[in-house]
């Protein structure tokens, strides 16, 4: 088999020495992790392997020689570096040697115990140490339920330089037994900013743990939130779903327990970075607001605006109690109902005009509330809509139930008029024997319904669209505060700015080749894309989308069946 | 040797003269007419153009086979873009040629053919190659020629020890 030698590209210029790092029997490849220079004392060096080996549960071992000789003739080294392979026993030895700055090296092994005296093929493979280390590999979905068995061979080769973090803390300056050479070895590398960052978020989370824990014992008192009316507003409220869910994200983020694998941590800091962005997008919409008096501005034009959505109103249903595009209605049931619905008109508007003395202090106070998010703001938008739209929502109900009410009775005296009947107990239609007098009001019922029909499903047709219309625009209101809660922003900063962190996989570019001499490749980090970074780290969100079908939907309309058009997860069916 | 060389499937256009000529005749239509609808179309259009280049329009295809390690497919984009996947060897089960009736022709097309991690016999995915260039069949029959070389060698390689 060929022999795979997986060598940091950190030490192509190091000086002469032993190479120490992993031997993955499995694959037949050889991961190097660092170089030890001379001098050096054998069992120090046995000593210190194990000691990390310890640490870090990779199986770490010295795997053969290196030796960059800068001038042209070193011929005793080599023999040197043989005689090395008897002390650190290792089957094989490699030796890889650099001579002056030629890019091609020469890699052979020695195998003194095998059978097959055959030289074999080796591949020299350069890796970027320090971003391999780094790297998290996301498997690709057939492949994550795999057993250790078959478990990928590159996930053992970044597992093994991820785990090997302690290895590289010795650099060349300290003042150990041992010199390395590996990323770290001119010193560690700190930015002042990352560290003070560092340092400061933990006495900032637990500020926030304290803050939060004090808020919700302050809520907590107020366990009135349970009785009848007050719990039935929370549910139907949509600004305080949104409210709930982010104060469970920030009972995430402001757990002391640090984050335990990859995704965990992830997953806070996704949270972490859209509440920073929601609340700054909502301070900088509320500084918008509050500027040059625009809730005044906003208020005023609130009562107009109702008003005119009223008098609209008003015109259809005269419209509608006239002849509604040339359709011949029952006088007497038009007119019924048609002065039914004004008058609730009427009493809406009565409403709102006693309202809106207050309407200006309610908006700003409640204007106040979006330093708390941009979702917030969108959802206090939302349920605005709703409560203004309400005569629309009580029309809609009164249609679709008077209507579903006919359709009911309409097919029940239809099986009547065939003489059929529907059997409650075996959920069928039976036939059954009616008496005369059954028979002759069924029939008369009938005709009435079905002669008022046209009427009833006239009005119930325009009630339902403007109702659609309604819920399309909170329907679109609530998409995007979706959008903002799921969207996994820091990782997709991440994957902007420091791609190599977030792995799909390998590259390999192959370099330039030499007769005699090994392959070489250069393995690069293949990014995850975008698509696939959302995905795997999107946020899950409270709502559900409707998971009726267009039929069923339509269906439904037909039938005069209400509509609820989303539901959150938690609450009960009806 | 352990490498296969570099197998390039070439279909290459020059983008860059097309970027030219469109370029020349917004500068005409500009220049003749001063309307905003025109400029805002001709601005989306070009828009348009640039996303085509670099999320469609794929210029080179290439396959790369390394015995021991895997397969690596590349698509380089217009654009200079380019997408890679790379395949482990102990993924793939096979590279066949595959024939596929489309419309009133028969086209055939080369796939690598993915180990299903539970079911030795079986197959989990089949991942087409070469899918913008197309190319025919005598040039499929030499890429799996040297595939299926290189492929056997890795079958009658001798075992290592440690191996379960």
């Amino acid at each position: 088999m060929v022999l795979k030698v997986f060598f940091p590209s950190c030490c192509s210029s190091a000086e002469s020495g032993i190479l120490v790092g992993r031997w993955l029997s499995e694959q037949n490849s050889a991961v190097i992790l660092a170089v030890v220079h001379f001098p050096f004392i054998p069992v120090q060096v046995k000593q210190y392997l194990s000691e990390v080996q310890r640490v870090t549960k990779v199986s770490l071992s010295v795997l053969g020689s290196w030796s960059n000789s800068k001038q042209e003739t070193e011929e005793n080294l080599s023999k040197f570096l043989e005689d090395l392979g008897t002390i650190f026993s290792h089957e094989p030895w490699i030796q890889i040697s650099k001579e002056g700055n030629s890019k091609f090296w020469s890699c052979s092994t020695l195998q003194k115990h095998s059978n097959n005296p055959k030289e074999e093929e080796v591949i020299l493979i350069y890796y970027d140490q320090r971003k391999v280390m780094l790297s998290h590999l996301h498997p690709p979905l057939d492949t994550a339920t795999s057993t250790d068995h078959d478990a990928s061979k590159l996930s053992a080769i970044f597992h093994t330089v991820a785990k090997s973090k302690i290895l590289f803390m010795t650099d060349r300056y300290d003042d150990g037994p041992i010199k390395l050479t590996h990323w770290q070895s001119d010193g560690v590398e700190a930015s002042i900013i990352v560290e003070l960052m560092k340092q400061a978020s933990v006495p900032a989370c637990t500020h926030l743990a304290t803050v939060m824990l004090s808020f919700l014992q302050y809520v907590c008192i107020f366990g009135v939130l349970k009785f009848w009316p007050l719990s039935f507003l929370w549910s139907k409220l949509s600004t305080c779903e949104q409210l709930g869910h982010r104060l469970q994200h920030l009972q995430v983020i402001s757990s002391n327990k640090k984050a335990q694998t990859q995704t965990q941590f992830m997953r806070k800091a996704n949270i972490f970075v859209s509440l920073l962005i929601d609340v700054a997008l909502g301070i900088l919409l509320m500084s918008w607001l509050y500027r040059k008096n625009r809730i005044g501005h906003l208020a005023d034009t609130l009562i107009p605006v109702a008003d005119h959505v009223a008098e609209e109103l008003q015109d259809l249903l005269q419209w509608l109690m006239g002849a509604p595009a040339g359709l011949k209605m029952n006088r007497a049931l038009d007119q019924v109902l048609g002065r039914f619905f004004l008058y609730h008109i009427h009493l809406w508007i009565s409403y709102i005009h006693l309202m809106s003395p207050f309407i200006e202090m309610i908006l700003w106070y409640v204007g106040l509330s979006a330093c708390l998010g941009l979702t917030v703001a969108l959802c206090i938008l939302s349920d605005i809509i709703a409560l203004l739209t309400f005569h629309i929502y009580c029309f809609y109900v009164y249609g679709a139930r008077l209507y579903c009410l006919k359709i009911y009775g309409l097919s029940s005296l239809w099986r009547l008029f065939r003489g059929k009947k529907w059997n409650v107990l075996r959920q069928r239609v039976d036939s059954c024997s009616y008496d005369l007098d059954q028979l002759f009001i069924g029939t008369l019922l009938f005709t009435i319904l079905l002669f008022l029909l046209p009427t009833t499903a006239l009005y119930y047709l325009v009630f339902t669209l403007l109702r659609l219309l309604v819920v399309i625009v909170q329907g679109l209101i609530h998409l995007l505060v979706d959008l903002i809660d799921s969207l996994p922003l820091y990782s997709i900063l991440l994957r902007l700015c420091r791609s190599y962190r977030l792995a799909a996989g390998v590259k390999f570019r192959v370099l330039e080749q030499q007769d005699g001499k090994p392959l070489r490749l250069l393995m690069q980090i293949n990014p995850l894309s975008y698509g696939s970074v959302v995905q795997t780290y999107r946020l899950p969100t409270y709502s559900c989308y409707p998971k009726d079908s267009w039929t069923s939907l339509c269906k439904k309309l037909f039938l005069g069946e209400l509509i609820y058009p989303w539901k959150h997860k938690g609450e009960k069916q009806d | 040797m352990a490498s296969l060389p570099h197998m390039v499937v070439q279909a290459q256009l020059e983008c860059c003269v097309q970027l030219i000529v469109i370029a020349e005749l917004c500068v005409c239509l500009a220049v003749l007419q001063n309307s905003m609808v025109l400029s805002a179309a001709i601005f989306i259009t070009l828009i348009g153009l640039i996303i085509y280049l670099h999320f469609v329009k794929i210029d080179q295809e290439s396959l790369l086979v390394i015995g021991s390690l895997g397969l690596q497919l590349t698509a380089s984009y217009a654009s200079g873009k380019e997408s890679t996947t790379f395949i482990e060897m102990g993924r793939v089960k096979d590279v066949v040629i595959n024939e596929a009736i489309h419309m009133q022709k028969v086209i055939y097309y080369l796939c690598i053919l993915l180990q299903d991690p539970g079911d030795p016999q079986g197959i989990s995915e089949v991942v087409p190659l070469f899918q913008s260039s197309k190319p025919r069949l005598d040039c499929l029959i030499e890429v799996y020629r040297s595939c299926q070389e290189i492929l056997q060698q890795r079958k009658t390689a001798p075992q290592s020890n440690g191996i379960k």
